[in-house]
């Protein structure tokens, strides 16, 4: 088989960004999480919230360094393998990621430091804002990100000169079409991840027996944070789809199965869409329902695949990871609501639903990565819609050179996670057993008087 | 050429990086360096020269996002082009800093028993990413050709270059230990210091012979006496600071930060005389930085964001150092 440097960079990018994606998806909503649990024991003087940010802040830290590391990687990535990206809309995307690692970047990194180690070191309101500025740091980079993300959907405010991209209106390139929804579905996107995250761990920890005050209040947390911001998911997605439906109507065409532009379009429910025969095969559908959704009524007119042909993205993994993402909204909706309710009503929840929060902890991850796949797959054969197809960007490497470096980054990426995963349960289970017993943390309000705690 | 901002541009922003670049061999060169001289720690030291960097290596290694991203913004056609010349030794430069980045929060995390695999696994991530960060100097120096003599060369400058993190590391401890681990740390010092001084000496005496044009520039009439302080000032201090190794610990720990200064400085030396036998060249002999700079429009977005932020994020910085300031002591959460 013929080694093939564009297909072996896809790949290699996509496995890249898909594990990097998800430890930001933690830390940019887990952030504010600290920061909720630290203004809360500043309110009450309760130290089961000082436990509860002592137990998190460690998984932020593990998340965290994670997201670093595949960070670094993929900013080596765009000379290694995607040159052509840069030589084309670099005007554009240089300034946008420049700005991310000046004012986002290094924020969260610096008082990164102070929030993990400081708390005996600095006064309890510097700690407080070092809270303040890691959670804004890693919004912040979303912010850069998410805008270049959405220019490379829906470029605008820029001329093309001699094959180059040339600036004319950053705000319009900043605030193009699509960001404020994406960023927004993004935002949502973490802090759902975050909410199940720690509903789950929450849960797993009661199960073993923990009763401790600092799970229910980290459990509390997660469940009505994940309960409060579904609905508006739900909400901020269909917006989205609205927005792509005007600007990228192929992607919206590939996410529906639709082969036709037609008026009164089913819902595709399940299907094989086959892109040789141009149909799909074993369908199951609502009728007028796409219609419905896209144009809210059902005699609108949904464009079809057959009006892009050659230049529509491959169809069945764009279907198939949309469809994965709305059916995990759906679980995460019925799943936090009932618990909420429980919670609300009974104080507690039936022994069932923690065994489902616990199995959902990591539900927030696979929606996200359905997400990204359903845009970023939905995009192709773009790189940037319109102007820069992914073929003419990918570098001039040996096949082998690449091949090679796929390898190792895949199974690197699958070890990493697996130990990942493994020392979250870990610190959970520790957590658990640990319960109470762990000695108050006495804080004054004084620079550099915090008592320092022998070692353990 | 007249003095615009087509000329200036590019000029600013070689500078930043290059500034970004050394900040960075200084930063994550002791922290690489603590990396290094795990192989000859015990356990207890591993703890406190852990804690001596712990709150700081995030901010480190976002020096070399900086760097590479300034390449990357400001010279988009030449960050494309070396990168892609130097694609293996990225890759393994980028696998130890994953597997040196994830060690250090793993090796505090796992149960107790796991510990010791994550502290190899600490190691050999900073030993690979110092070699690969040595091996792509030397490639670069020789211009980015990939002979087997360029490759010999590229093996000693690895080895050298990781050598000099090592003494970096050492230094460090120096500054932030007491005790026993302190006094290991000034024979480490020693021993890493002649390799630093091989390694510099060997670039040294490679870079001028890589291509006529930098020989030119360094022994030509009267560059030579201008530029002939810069080699015997770096000599001069690594005589002193050999000097000092013998004389430190002192007792009431005096000069603890002087080494690391020092090593600082030289590194800042070395740097200068590969900017300026490299200028004005960002791709060796091939592509100068006005060949390959973005636009002036999109440059100047970004250097009146930098005009502000970088003098902020380097107070923050000072200040981050100064709470985590004097001895090492184990790190906390609680």
């Amino acid at each position: 088989m013929e080694l093939d440097p564009l297909l072996l960079s896809r790949i290699q990018f996509a496995a890249n960004i898909s594990f990097h994606i998800l430890f930001p998806t933690i830390t940019i909503a887990l952030g504010w999480v600290l920061l909720f649990f630290k203004l809360r024991y500043n309110a009450t003087g309760d130290s089961a919230w000082m436990r509860a940010y002592f137990f998190w802040v460690k998984v932020f830290a593990l998340s965290f360094a994670l997201g670093v590391v595949s960070g670094i990687t993929m900013s080596f990535q765009f000379g290694t393998n995607w040159p052509g990206f840069m030589e084309v809309v670099g005007n554009i995307a240089g300034p946008l990621l420049a700005y991310e690692v000046l004012t986002a970047f290094f924020l969260e990194a610096v008082f990164l430091g102070i929030m993990l180690f400081g708390f005996r070191r600095v006064s309890n309101r510097v700690h407080t804002f070092a809270t303040v500025a890691v959670a804004v740091g890693t919004t912040l980079s979303a912010f850069w990100i998410l805008a270049l993300n959405s220019w490379m959907h829906t470029p605008a405010g820029f001329e093309m000169r001699d094959g180059q991209a040339f600036a004319t209106d950053w705000l319009a390139i900043l605030f193009n079409p699509s960001f404020p929804y994406r960023l927004s579905h993004m935002l949502i996107a973490s802090g759902l991840t975050a909410a199940f995250l720690i509903a789950g761990l929450s849960a797993l920890r009661f199960l073993v027996g923990d009763r401790s005050e600092a799970m229910w209040k980290a459990l509390r947390t997660g469940v009505f944070l994940g309960a409060v911001l579904i609905p508006v998911q739900i909400f901020v997605g269909d917006l989205h789809g609205l927005n792509t439906l005007e600007h990228q109507p192929a992607k919206v065409a590939a996410m529906e199965a639709n082969w036709e532009t037609r008026s009164n379009v089913p819902l595709v429910l399940f299907a094989w869409p086959d892109e040789e025969a141009r149909e799909n095969r074993f369908e199951i559908a609502i009728p007028n329902g796409a219609s419905l959704i896209l144009k809210h009524h059902a005699e609108g007119v949904v464009p079809g695949l057959n009006d892009f042909i050659g230049e529509h993205p491959p169809v069945a993994p764009v279907f198939w990871s949309f469809r994965v993402m709305v059916g995990m909204g759906m679980l995460m909706l019925a799943l936090s609501w009932t618990g909420a309710f429980f919670l609300w009503r009974r104080g507690t929840l039936p022994k069932p639903l923690f065994f489902a929060f616990a199995g959902m902890a990591f539900s927030g991850w696979i929606a996200t990565l359905a997400g990204w796949y359903t845009t970023e797959i939905g995009r192709q054969p773009w790189l940037v819609q319109g102007v820069l197809m992914t073929h003419d960007a990918v570098a001039d490497l040996p096949g082998s050179h690449v091949a090679f470096t796929v390898f190792g980054y895949i199974l690197l990426y699958i070890i990493l996670l697996v130990i990942y995963l493994g020392v979250l349960t870990y610190l959970a289970l520790k957590a658990a057993k640990d319960g109470d017993s762990s000695p108050l943390p006495e804080v004054e309000d004084r620079p550099m008087s915090q008592p320092v705690q022998p070692a353990e | 050429m007249t003095i615009d901002w087509q000329f200036l541009m590019p000029l600013i922003f070689a500078g930043l990086m290059g500034t970004a670049i050394l900040i960075y061999v200084i930063l994550d060169g002791f922290d690489l360096g603590i990396g290094i001289l795990f192989a000859a720690a015990d356990k207890t030291e591993k703890d406190r020269m852990i804690a001596s960097i712990g709150p700081f290596w995030d901010a480190n290694e976002t020096w070399l996002v900086l760097a590479v991203g300034l390449l990357l913004v400001a010279f988009p056609i030449a960050h494309g082009i070396i990168l892609t010349a130097l694609y293996l030794p990225v890759f393994m430069l980028l696998i130890g800093l994953i597997l040196r980045g994830v060690a250090f929060e793993f090796r505090a995390k796992v149960p107790v028993h796991r510990k010791g695999r994550w502290d190899l696994i600490f190691f050999s991530g900073s030993l690979m990413a110092a070699l690969a960060q040595g091996f792509m100097l030397g490639l670069y120096v020789l211009g980015l050709d990939f002979g087997l003599a360029a490759f010999g060369f590229a093996a000693l400058v690895a080895v050298c270059l990781t050598a000099s993190y090592a003494a970096m590391g050492a230094a460090w401890l120096i500054y932030k230990t007491e005790g026993d681990l302190q006094k290991k740390a000034v024979r480490f010092l020693r021993h890493a210091l002649a390799f630093t001084a091989v390694g510099m000496v060997a670039i040294s005496a490679a870079t001028p012979f890589a291509s006529p044009r930098i020989f030119e520039k360094w022994f030509a009439w009267p560059e030579i006496a201008v530029l002939a302080p810069l080699p015997v000032i770096t000599a001069l201090m690594f005589l002193w600071l050999w000097r000092l190794t013998f004389k430190l610990p002192t007792p009431d720990d005096r000069h603890a930060l002087t080494p690391f200064l020092v090593l600082a400085a030289i590194f800042a030396l070395g740097f200068a005389g590969l900017a300026y036998s490299f200028y004005p060249y960002v791709v060796p002999e091939r592509m100068t930085i006005w060949e390959a700079a973005a636009a002036p429009e999109s440059l100047a977005i970004i250097l009146v964001g930098t005009a502000f932020v970088l003098p902020v994020i380097i107070f923050y910085s000072f200040y981050a150092y100064r709470v985590f300031g004097g001895k090492a002591h184990d790190l906390r959460y609680d």
